[in-house]
């Protein structure tokens, strides 16, 4: 293995990228939930990658950042059970999941 | 190299999120993804996250989306189609972000990744330490907020009561 990091961050940025495009794009709120899961995970790709950019035959990689994925995933696990809650919720009011046939907030 | 693969893999699967009209085909492109992006970490030596991505991300937390959008039992999926000035505006955000990234990465220049030699000890090991003792409270806060997800979530899909 002799490349740098570089790869893994463009392929974290580009699935970042990817996700943001989606959430603009489509109008399912389950699919743009799925989309923000994407970018989530792409986010992760970075901190991972800059862990093992510090580690040297001599030092460990810099755990630190595992130890802060670990948080993140745990909070995205209740963050989906929430958000899909309220999407059934909203499903059973409206009959609807389009993202347009929420706007009662709407000024 | 296996490096390309697991990448393409892992956009591929990004991509069939947004293209595929149809959310259970969404569902599993996205299980596709996680599952090449968790090759990925494996590849960065980091195999205990590698392992909870497939578990947690691919495992757990898809079955719960493939099973609400089951669930709800949705016919048609869009309803107006998405007009050709929201998809220019989608991709130009996207690619503006891309090429910002692209000027970053490319004048970045890091040192090759030195090869690790056989550690003495697993990074679950480290990780577990690191988990029980310098962040031994962060944890019980994330515990105690699980707790409070898990009650929402019960609140939440309780039919109201009048």
């Amino acid at each position: 293995m002799n490349q740098g990091i570089e790869p893994y961050l463009l392929v974290s940025g580009i699935l970042f990228a990817i996700g943001f495009a989606g959430v603009v794009l489509r109008r399912n709120i389950i699919v743009i939930f799925m989309c923000l899961e994407m970018m989530l995970s792409a986010a992760n790709l970075t901190l991972v990658a800059f862990s093992r950019h510090y580690a040297t035959p001599l030092s460990t990689p810099d755990y630190q950042a595992h130890v802060l994925l670990f948080f993140i995933i745990t909070v995205a696990a209740a963050e989906v059970a929430v958000g899909l809650a309220i999407i059934v919720a909203l499903f059973r009011t409206r009959r609807s999941i389009d993202s347009d046939s929420v706007s009662a907030l709407k000024f | 190299m296996l490096f390309y693969l697991f990448a393409a893999i892992a956009l591929a699967g990004g991509l069939g999120v947004v293209a595929f009209r149809n959310p259970v085909t969404s569902a599993f492109s996205l299980v596709a993804s996680f599952l090449g992006l968790a090759a990925l970490f494996i590849h960065l030596n980091a195999f205990l996250v590698g392992v909870l991505q497939v578990l947690v991300y691919a495992g757990a937390i898809m079955v719960l989306f493939l099973f609400i959008i089951m669930l709800l039992d949705i016919k048609s999926d869009e309803g107006p189609k998405i007009t050709k000035l929201m998809g220019l505006g989608a991709a130009l955000l996207a690619m503006v972000f891309v090429g910002m990234l692209w000027r970053v990465t490319v004048s970045l220049k890091s040192a090759p990744l030195e090869t690790l030699y056989p550690e003495v000890r697993s990074d679950a090991h480290e990780i577990g330490r690191l988990l029980f003792g310098e962040y031994f409270f962060p944890v019980q806060v994330v515990g105690i907020l699980l707790l409070v997800a898990t009650i929402g979530v019960v609140v939440l899909s309780r039919r109201a009561v009048r």
